[in-house]
């Protein structure tokens, strides 16, 4: 039998090219099909075990996939800002508890997420290296964010303006790194966390400057009576909050007015979450709230439908591809005639030189079939990142 | 005969066992992790100390309440380091004073679901600061930083609001001790409200005659007894310079005070000098924080000895 394989072995060997295209062929008919199957559910699986782990998301009347993204990836655009007054409406009546989100900044093309700490608990996030944040201007990184930026506890990052040109837009404000947290195999990974304080100082909803009462500052000083300063436009507004400068942050206005994108609310019980949807019910109402497993569901739904389009359009193709082979095969038997009454002059048997034949088809399909399953593989391996990505993009 | 059995059925039933016994026991669990917390005490932490003899007096045995603050330190003005804000964070209840008390807290990152502000059920009975300086510099405009006084207490009916506010929190976050705190609130506002009603009698005998403030601490004590007091900006441990006395003079004409309410003993210096003007000095603590010696209750029934030794003679 070894002999039969060897023969069969260097048949396929020697003619590489027409090998290689037979091989190909039947290894994208077993794998197309297959491979969507995989990158399909296991895309599913991550999406939906993110959104199901997050009961309720508040948000500004528009896009409920805009928001879902924004707020549970931190990905696509950010979606029309709310009031940090929502919050209070989440928790009225003790309802469900209130998890403010202010994704909207970035270091360097990673999300910076303002937020309170009841996040991390919320998500069992762990903080792997250093400490938790605990002041103005602190953050705390995901593992991944963390090895990008190349950064570690007690070094700093510093947000990025929106645009290139943005001279007279937010400040890029310096942050201490507090923590890298553990690895969570989560879009977290990839997120600086800031206390959703500091998120608005980046903003410019607070800032903190030179004592303006102090003779230091007299040039910075446009007019002055005994209950006002009024300062000019050089006052030197800080880039950066350190213990010796931190005291002089403030905020102005009123906070309930302030910024977020999202908030979570995890309702008491399914009753209380159920009561919370009909405060959002009214035709009026300019806030949205949305079950993220339903919205991902919805937008699976449409993925899972055109799936099963390219499913059938692949079946086809591969019976095509698979009768076109089976010619390919026949052909060659006829033109390999003289070789094969060769083989037989020479002492081969009938039976032995169909062996051969078939050993050449059995090799080529095995061929196809450990090239099929290493691409799966890699599908399983790569695939859903690829496809999340794809659909944030 | 080895600890593990050697047939493939009972290598798959320690595998089966092994692995539930692992996720049973992984430490995110939140059933095991909740029952700890709920059979241990409640863990407390306040930004003043009269929050912290509240919480002691309310919860007693079940709770264990700390103040970090130093003693030699005025609480309101204080500000916590890194690691004392990481131990507010641990803590399963932040008590807060409101009243803009303790600034520091709108800086730092704290678990909102454990910060109980104690004053949020009279916020609309808050003395707003009337000289406070405001500054505006580029686009924004005028900024305001007006304040709010903050020494609540003073006005012990306030001070058995914050108390009520304390022992509904502890009574949500531990519904099994709900007697306890129940009691050890009964029993607080009872002292409190008779010393309520000994101040208010030595106050009434005041009326309308001038008292001064050696620092605007008494806001709410002022308008709970219906005080005419002023105040300067004296401090205790320093000797008032030459423009601060000139001020005090001039206060006097309109403001003929005989009796100046300080928040600890002044320098004798101090003391001799404000006498010279005809003005006695006593003192009436805001105790907030730990004194010396005895406790909130202590500290406040001294300060009504002393205004009973001053204005009933």
């Amino acid at each position: 039998m070894r002999d039969v394989v060897y023969l069969a072995w260097r048949y396929l060997a020697y003619n590489r090219f027409k090998t290689a295209i037979l091989v190909a062929s039947i290894t994208l008919i077993f794998y197309l099909p297959i491979g969507l199957q995989v990158l399909v559910s296991q895309s599913a699986d991550r999406l939906t075990a993110r959104a199901s782990a997050t009961p309720l998301l508040v948000g500004t009347k528009g896009s409920p996939l805009e928001l879902v993204l924004n707020s549970l990836y931190f990905e696509s655009e950010t979606p029309e800002l709310m009031t940090y007054s929502e919050i209070e409406r989440v928790a009225r009546d003790g309802l469900a508890d209130p998890i403010p989100l202010h994704a909207r900044f970035r270091v360097r093309g990673f999300p910076i997420v303002g937020t309170t700490l009841d996040y991390f608990q919320f998500r069992d996030l762990r903080v792997a290296q250093g400490e938790q944040m605990a002041i103005l201007g602190e953050c705390v990184l995901g593992h991944v964010a963390a090895r990008e930026l190349g950064v570690t506890p007690g070094s700093s990052v510093t947000s990025s303006p929106e645009t290139a040109f943005d001279l007279a837009g937010v400040y890029p404000l310096r942050m201490r790194v507090a923590g890298v947290l553990e690895p969570s195999d989560s879009p977290d990974d990839r997120a600086v966390f800031v206390d959703l304080k500091t998120a608005w100082v980046i903003e410019g909803r607070g800032h903190g400057h030179q004592d303006l009462s102090g003779p230091e500052a007299n040039s910075a000083v446009l007019s002055q009576d005994e209950k006002n300063v009024v300062g000019n436009a050089s006052v030197v507004e800080y880039q950066e909050i350190t213990p010796t400068n931190a005291a002089s942050f403030h905020f102005h206005g009123d906070r309930s007015t302030y910024p977020l994108t999202a908030v979570i609310a995890v309702p008491r019980d399914e009753k209380a979450g159920v009561i919370l949807r009909g405060y959002y019910e009214s035709e009026t109402e300019s806030a949205q709230i949305v079950r993220p497993d339903f919205v991902m569901e919805e937008l699976l739904e449409t993925v899972l439908a055109v799936q099963r389009y390219v499913v059938a359009a692949f079946v086809v193709v591969g019976f095509s591809t698979l009768a076109t082979s089976f010619l390919v095969f026949v052909l060659s038997l006829r033109l390999r005639r003289r070789e094969i009454e060769t083989m037989i002059k020479i002492g081969g048997s009938r039976k032995r030189v169909a062996a051969l034949m078939a050993t050449e088809i059995a090799l080529v399909v095995l061929f196809s079939l450990v090239l099929g399953a290493f691409l799966t593989a890699l599908t399983a391996w790569f695939g859903a990142e690829a496809i999340r990505a794809f659909l944030v993009s | 005969m080895g600890f593990f059995p050697r047939s493939s059925l009972g290598r798959l039933v320690v595998v089966i066992v092994s692995v539930t016994g692992l996720f049973a026991c992984r430490p995110g669990d939140e059933s095991a992790t909740e029952g700890a917390t709920q059979a241990g005490n409640l863990s407390v932490i306040t930004v003043n100390y009269p929050l912290s003899y509240f919480s002691e007096r309310i919860g007693g045995d079940a709770v264990e309440v700390n103040f970090p603050a130093p003693s030699d330190e005025d609480p309101v003005f204080w500000t916590p380091n890194a690691a004392t804000i990481r131990a507010y964070q641990e803590a399963d209840v932040i008590l807060l004073n409101g009243a803009s008390y303790a600034k520091w807290a709108a800086r730092a990152t704290l678990p909102q679901g454990k910060l109980v502000d104690t004053s949020s059920g009279f916020r609309d009975r808050y003395i707003a600061v009337a000289d406070a300086v405001t500054h505006s510099h580029g686009p924004e405009g005028e900024h305001s930083h007006t304040g709010t006084a903050f020494t609540t207490w003073l006005d012990l009916r306030l001070a058995i609001e914050h108390a009520n506010s304390i022992q509904d929190e502890f009574a949500q976050l531990r519904p099994t001790e709900s007697v306890r705190f129940e009691k050890g609130f009964a029993s607080l506002k009872n002292d409190l409200l008779e010393l309520d009603g000994k101040l208010d009698q030595v106050f009434s005998q005041v009326g309308d005659d001038p008292v001064l403030g050696s620092h605007p601490v008494y806001q709410y004590l002022m308008r709970r007894y219906g005080l005419n007091l002023k105040s300067v900006y004296f401090e205790p441990d320093a000797a008032p310079s030459d423009a601060q006395w000139v001020k005090l003079r001039a206060l006097l004409v309109t403001h003929p005070a005989k009796r100046m309410l300080w928040e600890a003993k002044p320098l004798p210096e101090t003391a001799s000098k404000l006498t010279a003007l005809g003005v006695e000095s006593i003192v009436f603590s805001p105790c907030g924080n730990r004194p010396a010696s005895g406790d909130f209750l202590s500290v406040m029934r001294a300060n009504l000895k002393n205004v009973q030794l001053a204005f009933m003679d």
